[in-house]
């Protein structure tokens, strides 16, 4: 009983357009709340409380030259950054934010493609879009962009395998790939932090990673690399670049709730409110960590990723598996 | 370093050395040392034959599949080296196989300005050096001029001095804090350090009329006394500094990630530090209690209880700890020299240096023809020749002053402690990671306003 195309349309659209705006915001918030912890106000010039900032930045975004360095290859430098979007915004549409309504005698799934396999799914389309930082960096002909597209790669390979692993655990329990699924199968336990508090653990520290997030924001280490495998990007592939960024933190901070927090269940609100509240907390946390920590050396990122993360992670889905298999066994 | 940089004297000298060197290694049978492995790893050339090299390296390896160096361009224009310190970069991977820094950026010629000013004026040129510790250049400059003249300086001038001396290694000291937490990703400890910094050239806006460059210490003393409302303004900074810095140290000292960026990065034993001319805390972090203000103590810093913080494994951490703790002593002395400010006047009476009180104008015929001269001619300072250092926050900051007997100064050098310390780069960053030498030029806290000068 598939849902009609004009029903997966607009939904497609309603989603695109929310999520666009939910982002021009996040940017927004994130200034705010960062200027909240650094004593200071923030943007709070264009209209009540910073309100028009994000219209703004994207007015003046527009405007600025669309350049393109000279040792740059064209084609490719054009195209990463609608790669990294495309994939970003496309992991959204797997998240569930909550239970089919029915508008006229038409069933509608709240979630924008109710895939059977939509976490594997995820994972690749976050892989996807690394290649839209690698090849974007790669492309740019300039060497601090080359450095900070070997350290995308390499980031990518050593917290995607963490966090993989991690996920695994709530497979298991949930016997599904299905996000909905997993949503339903928390609601008659409890919530999967509680099965899985290691898992958990690691699924935040690996998507922290995964987002190219203080203290893990090597790719762009502004420090070293001046603005990383964006460096020679302006203008509107530089805001896409951005976009990219902020629409995947929607997407592995909505993962994570969805994974472990119960995702859109939860009484008295509809599911987008609960969804939207989780995502929140998880995502002032990572505000928070931008604010307070310093960044990680490359070489200690990947001895973190390796030697600390991967272990766990390994002995956590082990430990999963005999558990679970044993309380099968006996029921 | 008797030699002149680039020529064929210096080429032999370091061949020279670098030879030595490995013989001495292979000898005892031990590791070279991190200056030895860099003087030996430009095949004991000139900074510029080694530069030639490192862009031949990276040119001859063009060609698919082959592996060569990456050569890059930190700077002049670059997010963390300090203004506009350009370090010519060949990396292997991440791993930094040479560094050659180029300087000269800033270059405005400030040394030179000076022959063309007079000895009064000429503190306008001094205190914009290093840029970030104005009032040390002027001290310095002041100090040497002084003893030209054979002037007291009486004893409020000196009080009033050292406080403001004090007051500016905090400034700059948060300036550093913040710009080094910045480069390691700790974006707030700037706010934060930025904040503080704010209150502190407010008080130098008070006192002086300006926030950063100001020309408030004249020979003789200082330029006018401190206004009335300047103690409690001090008193109220001092009241929440040590909080303040807690605050930082609760953001970085015991930060996992901070100590693993800083721990153990950017190391050099003693003895070659001291070869290399470091001074300030760059060098006490590595145990050498070498301080301007208690090895030769000037403007009576003899008369105040502070301690000069030192390290123990001289690394950047160390580096990061002594200037934190160099704050807390900081607030120490001012806490000392607010409390027991003598009275009397705050420049001396020589008319034949020191402009008259602005009131006397009026009144006394002698004073106005003082006034006269000194401002349309200057005064004259005697026949020689006089260095004088202080203790900058970034080290031992001399000025050296030769007078031909004329109303301008012949020759003006200020030795500066950025510039020495920056030769320091090279063999503290051969062998380590990209990351790492941005934490250790960090650590070192270069101002490129003193290095160019």
């Amino acid at each position: 009983m598939s849902e009609p195309v004009w029903v997966q349309i607009v939904k497609a659209i309603i989603i695109f357009f929310v999520v666009i705006t939910v982002f021009a915001y996040l940017v927004l918030i994130e200034r705010r709340t960062l200027g909240r912890f650094q004593a200071r106000p923030g943007p709070n010039r264009a209209g009540p409380a910073g309100f028009w900032q994000p219209l703004a930045d994207v007015i003046k975004l527009i405007f600025k030259e669309d350049f393109v360095p000279k040792t740059a290859d064209r084609f490719i430098y054009t195209i990463a950054p609608v790669i990294a979007v495309a994939a970003a915004v496309t992991g959204i549409a797997l998240i569930p934010f909550g239970d089919p309504i029915t508008i006229g005698g038409t069933e509608i799934k709240l979630v924008g493609a109710d895939i059977g396999v939509g976490l594997l799914l995820l994972f690749a389309l976050s892989g996807i879009g690394f290649y839209g930082l690698i090849l974007g960096g790669w492309a740019s002909g300039s060497k601090y962009s080359t450095l900070g597209s070997a350290r995308t790669a390499a980031q990518l390979v050593s917290y995607e395998v963490a966090m993989g692993l991690s996920v695994v655990g709530v497979i298991v329990l949930s016997q599904s790939l299905n996000l909905t699924e997993i949503v339903d199968a928390q609601r008659e336990t409890v919530w999967y932090v509680l099965f899985q508090p290691v898992g958990f653990l690691i699924f935040l520290i690996a998507m922290v990673a995964e987002v190219n997030r203080a203290p893990f924001d090597l790719p762009e280490a502004e420090g070293e690399l001046v603005a990383g495998y964006h460096t020679e990007y302006g203008g509107l592939k530089f805001a896409m670049f951005q976009t990219a960024e902020y629409i995947n933190l929607l997407v592995v901070s909505a993962l994570a709730a969805t994974l472990f927090l119960g995702g859109f269940a939860g009484p008295w609100m509809s599911g987008v409110w609960w969804l939207a509240l989780k995502m929140a907390v998880l995502i002032f946390g990572f505000i928070w960590l931008r604010a307070t920590m310093p960044r990680l050396r490359y070489d200690q990122l990947m001895k973190f990723g390796w030697k600390v993360l991967l272990p766990i992670a390994t002995l956590n889905l082990l430990v999963t598996i005999i558990v679970v298999g044993v309380a099968f066994q006996n029921s | 370093m008797a030699t002149v940089p680039g020529s064929p004297d210096q080429a032999a000298t370091i061949a020279e050395e670098a030879r030595t060197a490995s013989e001495a290694a292979t000898r005892e049978q031990r590791e070279l040392t991190p200056t030895e492995r860099a003087i030996a790893g430009v095949e004991a050339s000139t900074p510029k034959e080694a530069l030639t090299r490192t862009l031949a390296a990276e040119a001859s390896a063009q060609g698919p599949g082959e592996r060569g160096p990456m050569v890059i361009n930190l700077g002049p224009q670059h997010p963390s080296t300090h203004g506009v310190l350009r370090l010519i970069t060949e990396l292997d991977g991440e791993v930094v196989r040479d560094v050659h820094p180029v300087i000269g950026y800033l270059h405005t010629g400030i040394e030179k300005q000076c022959e063309n000013k007079t000895y009064w004026q000429a503190v306008t040129c001094v205190t914009r050096c290093d840029y970030l510790a104005p009032f040390f250049n002027i001290h310095a400059y002041n100090l040497a001029v002084e003893k030209l003249l054979g002037l007291e300086v009486p004893p409020r001038a000196e009080y009033i001095r050292v406080m403001m001396c004090e007051l500016n290694r905090i400034s700059s000291h948060l300036v550093w804090l913040g710009t080094s937490g910045l480069e390691l990703g700790a974006m707030s400890v700037f706010f934060y350090a930025y904040r503080e910094r704010e209150q502190v050239l407010d008080l130098f806006e008070m006192v002086a009329g300006d926030r950063m460059n100001t020309r408030y210490f004249w020979p003789g003393g200082c330029a006018e006394d401190l206004p009335p409302e300047f103690e409690r303004e001090l008193r109220r900074l001092l009241d929440v500094l040590p909080s303040r810095i807690d605050e930082y140290e609760g953001l970085l000292s015991a930060n996992p990630i901070w100590l693993e960026r800083t721990k153990g990065v950017g190391v050099l034993p003693p003895d070659e530090l001291i070869n290399l001319g470091v001074t300030g805390p760059s060098l006490r972090a590595a145990g050498v209690d070498l301080d301007r203000r208690k090895l030769a103590p000037y403007s009576g810093y003899e008369h105040f209880d502070f301690q000069i913080p030192v390290g123990a494994n001289g690394d950047s951490y160390d580096r990061y700890l002594m200037r934190i703790r160099e704050m807390r002593e900081s607030a120490r002395i001012l806490g000392q020299a607010i409390d027991g400010l003598p009275e009397g006047r705050h420049i001396a009476d020589d008319r034949k240096v020191v402009l008259p009180p602005r009131e006397e104008l009026a009144t006394s015929m002698e004073a106005l023809i003082h006034h006269f001269k000194l401002v349309t001619e200057g005064f004259t300072v005697p026949e020689g020749e006089a260095y004088c250092a202080v203790e900058s926050p970034r080290g031992e900051l001399g000025c050296y002053v030769v007078s031909d007997g004329s109303p301008k100064p012949m020759r003006v050098h200020v030795r500066d402690p950025s510039f020495v310390n920056l030769q320091a780069v090279r063999p503290l960053t051969v062998g380590t990671y990209l990351a790492d030498l941005i934490v250790t030029v960090g650590m070192l806290d270069p101002v490129m306003g003193g290095v160019d000068r």
